[in-house]
């Protein structure tokens, strides 16, 4: 069978059983469409974090931004997987034994404010939305690449599967659904991983591979070799990187702190029944995340040296074929500037005639590697898994942001049980039309933007929610300047470094790196954004009263963890 | 349960705290950022140290702190009858 067959098959088989999962457990009461009535057991709940957590961007353009990146890529890797530790050990079991469904409730309950909640589901809002644009465009671009459909057409086709998942079963339906799609998602990581591995270590574990010494007779190790490579070329040593040490250590905080500050991630920590499971819920989720996310550095140091085997100096004509293929996508382009007819791959622009996208690392990598057409296919259906779980769960927070903390709590708090359902169902649809309309037509700051929602989260939830829960004299005041605080800063100086607004546009970003706040970039300025808010938040509560005897009791109540009971809307 | 016995608790969870936070700061940040370079002088099989407790290491000591915290707590809930059900 070719390629396009087996994609069809396994992405077929892989959307048919999300469906029947879906049908499965339809959600019948508000508690189960916002946190599967609670009784989630703590190791599937752990799996469908990783699935909620790994998006595309994890699963398809990672190892590429790595294999670039070389040592600098660890941002990434300590960013997405430390955040977890935080999320453990500072707010998981506190957030369960609070109870409740949403982070606004929480903020707007230990807050004793309407405000304080509007702020937090303002929040919520912006950084889920400009995240699930970037899953639905993922979902589109596979399609488009693997089945040869529009990317619109793709879109259309993943926004109609969500819908109907989340629509029908909210977190009853998505939770299991995202138990099923980490399966999808890691088996089609792991796969040509190991394959890979093996051919050029002949180590069949990709985590050990990585250290291994190559297989082609020479002796050398392969990261020793990979330095060399990159060093011929006039790229760093893949085991140096370029960025300062201060930005390396900013945006790897940044990354962390935003992690455990998400809110998609965050509720799934309301669906296990006790504080006990939340706590181990989340090393569950690690120890999912950590699969992908040790063998995704030594995916990339594989490819990244075939990559450079196959087309450094080598003439253009003998390319094989999926060096052709991608090249009609645009992720590939060569332009022989020197009109040797080789392709020459150095770091000097002037002189480089090759571009090579990103996300070429982990989707041709397979056929890179020459492995067979099944594989193949199921990269894209782990691709898809990996897109459509994250959007799941972004979508839920969006529903329940507007159903719960908005029309419940705030506009018509005497609605049925009934109404609020159909409310969060309608709004899971508006949502995922909204959604889809930004995957066709994204706006260009798409990709800028999903940096954006980490440090929008580090900046604004993760201080107002750790607070509530370490600092008894914390209140309404404070917190809500924090956040408000923290926001607009991250907001500035994204504006100002990452878009240039304020300097005439994109073309001044490359002269206002000089004037970057203690040298740390956009990507990293969470960090400070985050001490702004804590700072903010800690003089302006000391200048006013403290907060009432029944929050304090509140705080008091979620530090132990007998009686968390089940999630409860009053 | 008595006040003083709710102070001790959560003293005790603090430290607890401290100690797992330090070690996850010290292998990241530290061993994997600030003490990088001199790190990557040590070399196990074709590892630079420093670049691998950025890029390996410090994902697996992750994991085994929450579990280490899971069972400390385990613990110490059940010491101050605290523990669910």
């Amino acid at each position: 069978m070719d390629v396009k067959m087996w994609t069809y098959l396994i992405v077929g088989l892989s959307f048919a059983l999300y469906i029947g999962i879906a049908i499965w457990s339809r959600a019948g009461s508000t508690k189960e469409f916002y946190v599967a009535g609670g009784g989630v057991s703590p190791l599937a709940n752990g799996m469908a974090t990783a699935a909620d957590w790994m998006s595309a961007a994890s699963f398809i353009s990672m190892a590429g931004i790595i294999s670039f990146a070389g040592y600098d890529g660890a941002v990434y890797l300590m960013g997405w997987t430390g955040g977890y530790v935080l999320l453990a050990l500072l707010l998981a079991p506190y957030l369960r034994k609070f109870g409740k469904f949403t982070v606004p409730d929480f903020i707007g309950d230990r807050y004793y404010s309407n405000t304080a909640r509007t702020v937090a589901v303002f929040c919520a809002l912006i950084v889920s939305f400009t995240y699930v644009a970037g899953q639905m465009r993922g979902v589109g671009v596979v399609f488009s690449r693997f089945l040869e459909l529009s990317i619109e057409m793709g879109v259309v086709i993943g926004m109609i599967i969500v819908l109907f998942y989340a629509v029908l079963g909210g977190m009853k339906g998505i939770t299991y659904t995202q138990v099923a799609q980490y399966c999808v998602l890691i088996f089609a990581y792991m796969v040509p991983a190991i394959f890979i591995s093996l051919a050029l270590t002949g180590n069949a574990i990709p985590q050990l591979g990585f250290g291994d010494k190559l297989s082609d007779g020479s002796g050398m190790y392969l990261l020793d070799k990979l330095d060399g490579l990159n060093q011929e070329l006039g790229f760093a040593a893949y085991t140096d990187g370029s960025k300062s040490m201060i930005d390396v250590f900013a945006i790897t905080f940044a990354l962390m702190v935003g992690t455990a500050g998400l809110p998609h991630v965050i509720v799934r920590f309301f669906t296990v029944p006790k504080v006990k499971d939340a706590r181990q819920s989340a090393g569950y989720a690690l120890l999912f995340i950590a699969i992908l996310y040790t063998t995704a550095p030594a995916v990339a140091a594989f490819a990244r040296t075939n990559m450079i085997n196959t087309v450094s100096n080598k003439e253009y004509s003998t390319m094989p074929e999926w060096f052709k293929k991608w090249e009609q996508t645009k992720l590939i382009k060569f332009e022989d500037k020197n009109g040797d007819g080789k392709i020459q791959y150095v770091k000097d622009k002037a002189v480089n005639e090759l571009t090579i996208d990103n996300d070429i690392m982990v989707l041709a990598n397979p056929e890179i590697a020459g492995l067979p057409n099944w594989v193949i296919a199921l990269v894209a259906a782990g691709g898809l898994a990996a897109a459509l779980s994250t959007a799941a769960g972004l979508l839920l927070v969006i529903s329940s942001s507007i159903s719960h903390d908005l029309l419940k709590k705030q506009l018509r708090p005497n609605i049925s049980e009934k109404g609020e359902l159909l409310a969060a169902r309608l709004s899971a649809a508006g949502a995922v039309v909204i959604a889809g309309y930004f995957g066709i037509n994204p706006p260009d700051f798409v990709a800028a933007v999903v940096a954006l929602a980490f440090g929008l989260a580090a900046a604004s939830f993760f201080p107002a929610i750790i607070m509530g829960i370490f600092y008894k004299r914390m209140n309404m005041q404070g917190a809500v300047s924090g956040m408000v605080v923290g926001i607009a800063l991250m907001i500035f100086y994204m504006l100002k470094f990452k878009f240039g607004i304020f300097d005439g546009g994109k073309e001044a970003l490359d002269g206002l790196k000089s004037s970057w706040w203690f040298g740390i970039s956009p990507e990293g300025f969470g960090t400070i954004a985050m001490l702004a808010n804590f700072i903010v938040s800690i003089i302006v509560s000391s200048l006013t009263p403290p907060p009432p005897a029944h929050v304090q009791q509140i705080v008091e109540d979620i530090r132990i963890p007998r009686g968390a009971g089940e999630a409860h809307a009053h | 349960m008595s006040n003083k016995n709710l102070k001790d608790y959560w003293k005790r969870n603090l430290l607890y705290l401290v100690v797992l936070l330090s070690i996850w700061f010290l292998c990241s940040y530290g061993a994997g950022i600030i003490w990088k370079d001199s790190l990557d002088n040590v070399k196990f099989g074709g590892f630079k140290l420093g670049f691998w407790f950025a890029q390996q290491g410090s994902i697996y000591i992750f994991c085994i702190l929450i579990f280490v915290y899971v069972w400390l707590m385990n613990k110490l809930d059940k010491e101050y009858d605290v523990h669910e059900d």
